[in-house]
């Protein structure tokens, strides 16, 4: 096992504040709109340090939208407005005086369709390196990225070529080896097997039990078996018609196996046996 | 069950329930389907082919006229006087490149620049929508306008005509071809690919130089190249900037001879050598314009 250099990016944020105990994100969102539109009201999320922390729901309830406000990437959505706030090792992200920027370094995402950058397979998990003006061995952290992506051996011999030659499901991992090799905090995955085949997605769900000895991640899933397989955590998020929009709210969090086995509320219940998705 | 048919058997007749006779499928060209059908492919060949005459039959006529008198000596020696015989149009050769390569070094940056500014960063802002509209006016802009306001500008100012005044003029013909295609380009960059960048910490000034630009530089180089070619015959605009010389160029401040104007001035004098000379420029003019496109390809060719 190669020996990681820590990865001199940039200034490190100040320490936490508060003491945020096991609680990587502590997500505290009471109103999320866009425009004049309310998406997500009342979406108290903590994200628990080196667990998986499983986001499910029906379509439109609100899921992805607060899994892409945990690292701002809600900010360059037109009329996003949250009310609330999320914090991230005991600092509020959505501060005045933070840089989504930065917070970005420290919360890595991996998005629903893959998204390789036009360039060579090593490129594509040296980026993040490059932008963080990492001083060290690019070669070797490359390969250990690959490694942890579970990639390296399918793609060792061809380095420079072209991430976008890789298959679907390869082109995921390319892009969890990416997220991984600038060492971020969190890893936020906005359903990134819903692109893959099921053995594609397999691997990737083996990936993330393997990641998260190192890694906090939060994963928004479709598929509810994929949370029963994977989540420590789950969080239940349902959709409220009640005032005419489509709002989504969080129903009920907890362990995963709570979740499925005895869910406390009968809309969690209705939805994990199947009668609406 | 059903009263529509085709071919006078109704469409239920040959299902399983139906009984009657088998569907027949065969092609009946005496249908007016069939016919229409025939008709508009052979109207739209026709078009295509009347649409190619023009440019074969020019590309034919600089063959025939101009590929006669090529010679290396043409791109080596200078334009005859006169009654003077041979010659060649050497200087107007790097007149035109230099003027080219100078509104190319102008309009490029800005325009990539202000494409980058159209298409990632305020689309949708009044600027952004208001210098779009002005980029596609300037498109149809008279070229001679823009040699008319080079001269108010640059000519009256430096108090003569030169190759830095026909650069400039050819650059503003070039600029608005350069910004719309390059605009275009950028935003084929896929969008998933900017939120990755965004997502690993890129600011958006590192996305665009990092990302987009390098995804969207063939599309940028094609853009490139239209505005070359679009500007490297241009004659109306040199008339009042760059003018013409009979000498090799020795400084981008004095007069500066190019192939468009060589062509329009030989074309119409009374001489046998000097028409042919103008049939070999415009030839040479063409395989230029021919060898950047090539060359365009060559080098925008997507690396991954």
């Amino acid at each position: 096992m190669t020996v990681v250099q820590p990865l001199k990016g940039p200034a490190p944020i100040k320490p936490a504040a508060r003491d945020s105990g096991d609680i990587a994100i502590n997500c505290n969102v009471s109103k999320i709109y866009y425009g004049n539109f309310l998406a997500v009201r009342d979406a108290r999320v903590p994200i628990h340090k080196g667990k998986i922390t499983g986001f499910i729901g029906p379509s439109g309830c609100g899921k992805s939208t607060v899994l892409r406000s945990l690292n701002r990437m809600n900010d360059l959505i037109q009329g996003f407005r949250l009310e609330g706030d999320v914090h991230f090792l005991g600092q509020d992200i959505y501060a005045k005086n933070i840089d989504p920027v930065v917070v970005r370094r420290y919360i890595g995402m991996v998005f629903q369709q893959p998204n390789p950058f036009a360039m060579s397979i090593y490129d594509n998990v040296a980026f993040g390196l490059r932008l963080n003006k990492f001083k060290g061995d690019y070669a070797q952290r490359v390969e250990h990225a690959l490694r942890r992506a579970a990639l390296w051996d399918e793609v060792k011999d061809k380095l420079k070529a072209s991430g976008l030659s890789l298959s679907g499901g390869q082109q995921q991992r390319l892009c969890i080896a990416r997220a991984v090799a600038t060492e971020p905090t969190v890893l936020l995955m906005d359903e990134p097997c819903s692109a893959l085949d099921p053995i594609a997605t397999r691997r990737v769900e083996e990936l993330m039990l393997e990641l998260k000895q190192d890694y906090t991640i939060a994963l928004v899933t479709h598929n509810m078996q994929q949370a029963t397989r994977v989540a420590d955590i789950t969080a239940f998020f349902g959709v409220d018609i009640s005032k005419g929009g489509r709002t989504g709210y969080l129903v009920e969090m907890g362990d995963t196996e709570q979740i499925f086995q005895r869910p406390r509320e009968q809309l969690t219940q209705e939805y994990i046996s199947g009668k609406f998705s | 069950m059903t009263d529509t048919t085709i071919r006078g058997a109704p469409i239920g007749s040959s299902r399983v329930t139906g009984a009657g006779p088998a569907p027949i499928l065969v092609h009946d060209w005496s249908e007016s389907r069939a016919l229409r059908n025939v008709t508009l492919t052979a109207g739209a060949w026709l078009v295509a082919i009347l649409a190619a005459v023009p440019l074969v039959s020019v590309l034919y006529m600089l063959i025939v006229h101009g590929g006669a008198r090529l010679s290396l000596e043409l791109f080596t020696e200078l334009p005859p006087a006169g009654f003077e015989m041979g010659g060649g149009f050497g200087n107007p050769i790097v007149g035109t490149l230099v003027m080219v390569v100078i509104a190319t070094v102008i309009s490029v940056p800005i325009g990539v620049l202000a494409a980058a500014y159209l298409s990632e960063l305020g689309p949708d802002t009044q600027l952004g929508k208001a210098s779009r509209f002005l980029a596609k006016v300037l498109t149809g802009f008279p070229s001679i306008l823009a040699g008319v306001f080079v001269y108010a500008v640059i000519v009256l100012a430096m108090g003569s005509y030169s190759a830095i005044a026909g650069g400039v003029s050819l650059a503003i013909l070039m600029l608005p071809t350069v910004v719309l295609t390059a605009e275009e380009a950028m935003k084929m960059v896929p969008r998933k690919m900017k939120d990755a960048a965004l997502g690993i910490g890129c600011t958006r000034t590192q996305m665009i130089w990092k990302i987009v630009l390098p995804t969207a530089l063939p599309g940028i180089l094609t853009g490139v190249m239209l505005g070359v070619a679009r500007v490297a015959g241009e004659s109306a605009p040199l008339l009042f900037t760059a003018l013409f010389s009979n000498y090799w160029l020795t400084s981008l401040r004095e007069p500066t001879a190019s192939l468009s104007i060589l062509i329009y001035n030989f074309s119409s004098m009374p001489f046998e050598n000097q028409i042919e000379l103008a049939w070999a420029a415009s030839l040479v003019l063409v395989l230029i314009v021919l060898v950047f496109n090539i060359l365009s390809r060559l080098f925008g060719r997507p690396k991954y």
